[in-house]
């Protein structure tokens, strides 16, 4: 089954309730199965410059290679598949392009953004992630985080000092440990997923998690699944009924089907045709 | 404004401790940041990490431990007026400045970075980040005093603000339940305690009960036939529920209504 036929997904962005201009930046490439959310920062709109290069840059680059190539490629030299590749890379270019823009124009100066990327693929999903937006997973009933904050909150849970029931009352909020454009390099975490027919994945960016609890999401998730638009928009909905005191964007996409890569000679040879 | 501890015996304030390092000890001998000549103090008793506005307070093995608002602890994350006890010393923990997610600079995201070294490009790949250890931790948060990013005015002081810290879901003024009128259920009711309450089966007809700020609305998630409220079908907006309304979802009746 191709991707576009197995995958719903929708978006939302909202400027929240405090902030007059929204820093966010999402987008979806049904054709390649590949969504991408970003979260900005810096001053004036820098922001908005630093999260749309990061989502235009990995958004079209990727859908522009995987029109002459299959996401189960190898990579010659590495051996990895190019899926992976595909993100670290674009990700990697991204922060290039915003790392350039920033030393060679003034009102540019230290930004930054998120970004958390996935491309659905051969009943998988790759997912890259710098920085503090998440992606969630729906499955059954159950919510789980798939991507873990590259925060400095996330860092004190993991070596303990911090429970995570604690962790909602630190005063250390929104403190990113990695960003996408404030150096020279970034390392982009990179994990590969099995896809299950029935899943709902949510990208989103730290304005939804910070002001709705994981179990209104659980629920929201659950209740809505079956009409997905109406999902996002109550995602927005509640995190703006709670304060909405940052940008808050969500990127639902619901595994409709299996979509396995096709294998074969036959098949290959019929995808060559196809070129 | 760093936080602090003021030190009392009896309700007479003896000093006032700024904690202004990473790691403060409390303790009977004389090498403590706060050291407290009574027996019944060990030598070293407790210390106090604080990474950049959150304190943490922990107990060092102590002979006769430590209590904070009256319960005995360990380890404990420190939040303003909390009161630590050790024998008859009381030490009551100040930290009022505004935090960050009540102030609209404060809550900006920003970035902590590790030391210009990591940005030469010659310095070759970034360094692992993912085997963070307590020491590398607080490392990175001491240079987070001066090395966040312009993207955010870290030091900017604000008056502080009413409204109380990320209070999970406001509650909406009052409680409701709706009752089921007809069918097999008839008679039970159910309490909307939850932000959101599903009604129905999924793939056939499912609406939700949703609580906010400013009361309780339904909504038609899914299935063919939607949901009437008072004999009116529902469309694809919330639909803001008034005490009393009756709802047929699925030929089944329920009433909506508001509790004490």
């Amino acid at each position: 089954m191709k991707i576009e036929e197995a995958l719903e997904i929708v978006s939302q962005t909202n400027p929240g309730m405090v902030r007059s201009h929204n820093e966010d930046s999402v987008a979806q490439e049904p054709a390649c199965g590949l969504v991408v959310l970003a979260d900005g920062m810096g001053g004036y709109n820098a922001g908005e410059v630093a999260s749309g290069i990061a989502v235009s840059v990995v958004a079209t680059e990727v859908c522009q290679i995987l029109r002459d190539a299959s996401p189960t490629d190898r990579d010659e030299n590495s051996g990895e598949e190019l899926a992976i590749v595909l993100l670290r890379d674009n990700i990697q270019k991204a922060n290039a392009s915003i790392f350039q823009a920033s030393q060679s124009q003034p009102q540019y100066a230290g930004m930054g953004t998120t970004i958390v990327s996935g491309l659905f693929y051969d009943n998988r999903v790759a997912v890259g992630h710098v920085g503090d937006s998440r992606m969630y997973r729906l499955r059954g009933e159950t919510l789980e985080t798939v991507t873990r904050d590259h925060s400095l909150l996330q860092e004190q849970i993991d070596c303990g000092m911090i429970s995570v029931a604690d962790a909602r009352m630190s005063k250390n909020k929104n403190l990113v440990t990695r960003a996408v454009g404030i150096d020279a390099e970034v390392a982009p975490e990179i994990h590969v997923h099995d896809v299950l027919v029935g899943d709902v994945y949510l990208l989103c960016s730290d304005g939804l998690n910070d002001m709705v609890e994981d179990e209104d999401i659980q629920s929201t998730l659950y209740a809505m699944r079956g009409n997905l638009p109406l999902a996002a928009e109550q995602l927005i909905q509640m995190a703006n009924d709670n304060g909405g005191r940052d940008n808050v964007s969500v990127i639902l996409v619901k595994v409709n089907s299996e979509f396995a890569a096709p294998q074969g000679w036959l098949a290959k040879l019929i995808n060559w045709f196809k070129k | 404004m760093a936080a602090k501890l003021i030190l009392s015996m009896d309700g007479e304030v003896i000093r006032e401790y700024p904690l202004n390092k990473e790691r403060i000890t409390i303790g009977r001998k004389a090498h403590n940041d706060i050291a407290i000549d009574n027996l019944a103090v060990s030598g070293e008793h407790a210390a106090i990490v604080t990474i950049l506005h959150d304190s943490f307070l922990e107990d060092l093995d102590s002979t006769n431990g430590l209590e904070v608002n009256g319960t005995p602890t360990k380890k404990h994350f420190l939040q303003n007026n909390d009161v630590i006890e050790i024998g008859k010393y009381k030490l009551k923990y100040i930290n009022d400045q505004v935090s960050q997610a009540s102030s609209a600079d404060f809550e900006k995201t920003m970035v902590l970075r590790a030391p210009v070294k990591q940005a030469a490009p010659s310095a070759g790949k970034p360094a692992e980040t993912s085997s963070f250890m307590t020491t590398q931790v607080n490392q990175s948060a001491k240079l987070a005093e001066e090395s966040v990013e312009k993207t955010g005015k870290f030091g900017a002081h604000q008056p502080p603000s009413p409204p109380p810290v990320n209070q999970p879901a406001a509650p909406a003024a009052q409680a409701a339940a709706v009752q089921i009128l007809t069918g097999p259920n008839a008679g039970k009711e159910l309490e909307l305690v939850k932000n959101l309450t599903t009604l129905g089966k999924p793939g056939l007809q499912v609406a939700v009960l949703t609580r906010r700020p400013h009361g309780f609305f339904i909504t038609h998630v899914e299935g063919a036939n939607r949901p009437m409220v008072n004999g009116m079908s529902l469309g694809d907006q919330p639909h803001q529920l008034n005490d009393h309304d009756v709802i047929d979802l699925a030929g089944v009746k329920m009433e909506f209504y508001f509790k004490g």
